[in-house]
């Protein structure tokens, strides 16, 4: 059997503890051992963003990081975004601007987008579009994404101060 | 019914699929899990032409954890070839038998107890390959004695036709000028954030096989897959999931379907494949064409277009699934929105070594649009007629709808004026021109782009067949069922999938409108194939017209059967009854009424307050073929029509070009499109956004590459490259609506648009931009690289 490490993480509140193989993926932790299937994964190689979740705040490639190194943070990935059975108002402006269409690469455009609210709650369109730049849309073209963060913003839905 | 009295059709509904998709609780194929599940992963060529001389799996097979590795010897048991849609004999299986034809094709596959292990055992597998010639290039495969990359066909060109439309030769004679260009469009992929995958479960004792899978096919031709899997066709269950983008790329996936069938039949427990993003670069299914035409546009000295030839070259890659489908659609618009009276379509089709190709937004069309507005541009250069100007002259009247092209096919109704007109407006054109003047004064390269063309909507099956001499299929239905439940709510089943589109919003909007009720009260579900009624599903922008179609069927013979019941209650005559604000009343005595609830009750639960003939229970299914197809002639010189409801755009784009370094800045993009009546403007708008994003990829960043050895070169998303947020502009789109005469409600498909019109309408604007310095634009993505040459090889002249 391969060897195996202890870790802890800290995922959307709640505390996991789990041995995982030093080379597992971030992603595949939250996926498949914590069935947290919201964060989905397009490239595998750090191009598409759509695997990205909250590190200690920050946002992060989960399918480039080992789940060793993410030893003791904690993690927010889109479950963790709402409250219970409500979306959370980000993810009502996302609606509401239709802001997806496939909805493959939304939970991480969320994510970039609940991050960049956090630090500038009142974005240009040209810091929006910055921000979800490393993240890629097949479907949008990206301009309701970027009207979804300005109504998202305009609705001070994400709180700043941190 | 006209748009003012519609309560719901042509407002922004918002979308039922969105509250899930945003709590990441919808379920994608990867997000499948069942109770002992494998995974698989794939060994693949790194050779473009191999013979597969000795596989040595054995010591992947004693890996810990792993349950089978399988090559292509096995496929050949375990397995039949894959669909095709041609009739040539070009025989694939999901993994390569004696030898491999492209780099990537899969040669052995594994299953084993999660991915990780999985690649490992892929690693351990021991391949002797004997390199063969890799053949290239599409010209050097067709030349006698090219080496074969089947060796059971005559030569690498597969296929090859004339089809001709009228008086070509006279109309030619005639002709004051001809205009000539040689064009080049590259390969270029779907690439959906979502790769292709399935999860497939096999019961040896009943021979059930049911299939979890992004693939649309669900219903259409998915008992073609049962015969690649060796199950009965009844018994292969296709359970439709949420689908992360297609953009027509995942019409069959027979090989990830396959590869996760053997090895589930094989091993007695489920089997996901998941293809990772090299996988679906290197050997998926949705590399789109690859042509080189060489065109001519007969034309009077007034610029009046008599006559069109067009002769492509199609380099089709290893196989030819879908055949020249991508012809036949097409063809369905060759003569864009422009009268021309004759019209000659030569294909020829080569197979090389590279991965095929299938199907990605435009269909081809997208190609066959940059050929002719490239045509039209260079008509206007070389006459001296201002590039608006020449299409004005050009195009279809407004009263000469339904108008019958010449190659047979039918347009439902359009005003091509009225579009452009709305386009030049918003871009404010010659404001625009002013200040392109001055920016050139000031030295730099502003260009101001516009293309005018269509998007064919709805396919007609016969575009399959009518290249042959034997006709084929002529049915591409789509069913609903449609119920009023017990306590007054609608539910409807689809038998197609979600593929990034809004079908839950259309068919509960569709309701809403038939029955004057909220669309939210509408609940919708989508059924496995073995409870299918027959569907097409997703592709050739159909899924808005046929679900509205198949609702409004569904919601008439619902409406019989509830008047009846109302009728029998209330004493009246059924045909008295309507249908208003959740109720069913007697016209002209509004309190004399029965809610929707209490019809539903008394249909659910009281058998002896129906009418003595009515089963209980109120349900209503509807399928809805295709609007209107009529059968080609015989001799071909009438291809009938096949793909009616025509939607039009035009679009302006402004760009400045650096001429030193070959970049491209958009600086503006306006669109407006005519998709029939507008169902949901946001939706739609998101659709056209989206589009034209690809179709800025496509002329400017997207290519699948390979070298002169068949290598390719774009195998990760490091080179293969999407526009992100940083390289697309604020969309300016507007709209005008000519109802389709031949669709309920005049709906007229707006999926593909966007993507069809842009690369041809980019060009325009890098050329215009250019024009100072002589250059033109032939051949897309116009890559930095491509720029700069055109601009050194014009100063060279
Ligand atoms: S999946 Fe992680 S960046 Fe693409
Ligand atoms: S909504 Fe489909 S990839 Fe963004």
């Amino acid at each position: 059997m391969p060897r195996t490490v202890p870790i802890k993480l800290t995922v959307n509140g709640v505390q996991h503890e789990l041995a995982v193989e030093p080379r597992r993926l971030l992603v595949d932790v939250l996926r498949e051992d914590l069935a947290l299937t919201g964060t989905h994964v397009g490239c595998e190689h750090g191009v598409c963003g759509t695997c990205t979740v909250l590190v200690n705040g920050e946002s992060a490639r989960s399918c480039l990081m080992f789940a060793v190194g993410a030893d003791g943070a904690e993690i927010l990935t889109v479950e963790g975004l709402g409250q219970g059975a409500r979306l959370h108002p980000l993810q009502e402006a996302f609606r509401e601007a239709q802001g997806l269409q496939c909805g493959f690469c939304t939970p991480a455009m969320l994510m970039v987008a609940y991050e960049l609210l956090q630090q500038n709650p009142s974005p240009s369109e040209e810091e929006i579009r910055e921000a979800i730049s490393a993240n890629l849309c097949r479907c949008t073209g990206y301009q309701s994404i970027v009207e979804a963060v300005q109504l998202a913003a305009a609705r001070h839905a994400v709180a700043g101060a941190r | 019914m006209a748009t003012a009295q519609r309560t719901w059709i042509g407002t922004d509904v918002p979308r039922l699929e969105d509250p899930k998709l945003l709590a990441g609780r919808a379920t994608y194929v990867d997000d499948v899990k069942l109770p002992g599940m494998l995974h698989a992963a794939v060994l693949r060529s790194p050779h473009a032409h191999a013979r597969v001389a000795r596989i040595d799996v054995s010591r992947a097979r004693s890996l810990p954890g792993v349950f089978a590795v399988i090559t292509g010897e096995d496929a050949r048991d375990l397995s039949n070839p894959l669909p095709a849609f041609c009739a040539e004999p070009v025989v694939e299986y999901a993994l390569a038998v004696d030898k491999a034809r492209y780099v990537g094709e899969a040669v052995a596959a594994v299953a084993a107890v999660d991915r990780y292990t999985a690649e490992d055992a892929v690693a351990l597998i021991e391949v002797d390959y004997e390199p063969l010639p890799a053949i290239t290039d599409p010209f050097e495969a067709m030349k006698p004695g090219a080496p074969k990359v089947h060796e059971n066909l005559p030569s690498n060109l597969v296929f090859e036709k004339t089809l001709s439309f009228g008086d070509v030769a006279g109309d030619f004679a005639t002709a004051d000028r001809v205009i000539r260009r040689r064009l080049r469009y590259h390969r270029a992929s779907a690439q959906p954030l979502e790769t292709a995958g399935a999860v497939c479960r096999y019961d040896p004792f009943s021979q059930r096989m049911d299939v979890w899978s992004n693939t649309n096919m669900i219903n259409y031709v998915g008992w073609l897959l049962a015969n690649t899997l060796k199950v009965p066709a009844s018994k292969l269950n296709i359970i439709p999931l949420y689908v992360g983008g297609s953009f027509g790329s995942k019409h069959v996936l027979g090989k990830v379907i396959a590869i996760a069938g053997m090895l589930a039949k094989l091993t007695g427990r489920p089997v996901k494949f998941m293809e990772d993003r090299v996988d679906n670069l290197v050997a998926c299914e949705n590399l789109a064409c690859d042509r080189y035409y060489d065109s001519e546009l007969a034309i009077t000295r007034d610029g009046i277009f008599k006559s069109l030839r067009v002769r492509v070259v199609d380099d089709y890659g290893a196989y030819f699934q879908f055949g020249h489908g991508t012809h036949g659609n097409a063809l369905a618009q060759a003569t864009g929105a422009y009268r021309i009276r004759s019209l000659e379509y030569t294909v020829r089709c080569a197979l090389t070594n590279k991965c095929q190709q299938g199907v990605f937004r435009g269909a081809g069309s997208d190609a066959g649009n940059f050929n002719l507005e490239r045509l039209v541009d260079a008509a206007a250069r070389e006459l001296g007629i201002d590039p608006v100007e020449i299409r004005r002259r050009n195009f279809i009247p407004p009263d000469a709808f339904p108008f019958k092209t010449p190659q047979g096919n039918v347009y439902d109704s359009g005003n091509y004026p009225a579009v452009l007109g709305r386009a030049l407006t918003m871009a404010g054109w010659e404001e625009l021109r002013r200040m392109q003047a001055e920016a050139r004064r000031r030295g730099s390269y502003i260009g101001i782009g516009l293309a005018t063309a269509h998007q064919r909507s709805v396919y007609g099956p016969t575009e399959f067949w009518f290249w042959y001499d034997t006709p084929g299929l002529t049915s591409v239905p789509e069913s609903v069922g449609l119920a009023l439940g017990p306590t007054g709510e609608f539910i409807v089943t689809m038998f197609s999938p979600f593929w990034g589109n809004s079908p839950e919003t259309v068919v509960a909007q569709t309701v809403a409108e038939e029955f004057g009720i909220d669309p939210s009260q509408v609940t919708v579900a989508y059924e496995s194939s073995q409870h299918g009624l027959p569907s097409a599903g997703p592709g050739g922008s159909r899924m808005t017209v046929m679900l509205t179609g198949a609702v409004a069927g569904a919601a008439r013979k619902l409406k019989r059967k509830m008047a009846q019941i109302v009728a029998h209650h209330l004493e009246a005559a059924p045909e008295d009854i309507a249908f208003a604000g959740g109720r069913a009343m007697i016209r002209g005595a509004p309190d004399k009424a029965l809610s929707y609830a209490e019809i539903g009750f008394k249909a659910y639960w009281f058998k002896l307050d129906l009418p003595p003939e009515m089963e209980s229970g109120l349900e209503a299914r509807h399928t809805y073929d295709h609007p209107y197809l009529t059968m080609p002639s015989p001799d071909r010189k009438d291809l009938g029509a096949f793909y009616p409801m025509m939607a039009h755009g035009a679009h302006i784009p402004v760009v400045e070009v650096n001429p030193h370094t070959g970049q491209v800045r958009l600086l503006r993009y306006v669109a407006v499109h005519d998709v029939g009546t507008i169902v949901n403007p946001k939706s739609l708008r998101g659709q056209i956004a989206g589009g034209i994003t690809q179709g800025i990829g496509m002329a400017l960043y997207e290519e699948c590459a390979y070298d002169a050895h068949g290598q390719p070169l774009s195998a990760s998303f490091m080179d293969y490259l999407l526009p992100t947020a940083m390289e697309v502009p604020k969309f300016e789109i507007g709209h005008v609506e000519t109802p389709s005469p031949f669709t309920e409600y005049g709906v007229k498909g707006g999926g593909e648009g966007g993507r069809m019109i842009a690369p041809a309408a980019v060009a325009s604007a890098v050329e215009d931009a250019l024009a100072p310095l002589g250059v033109r634009v032939d051949e897309v993505p116009m890559t930095p690289e491509r720029i700069v040459s055109w601009v050194e090889a014009a100063r060279r002249r």
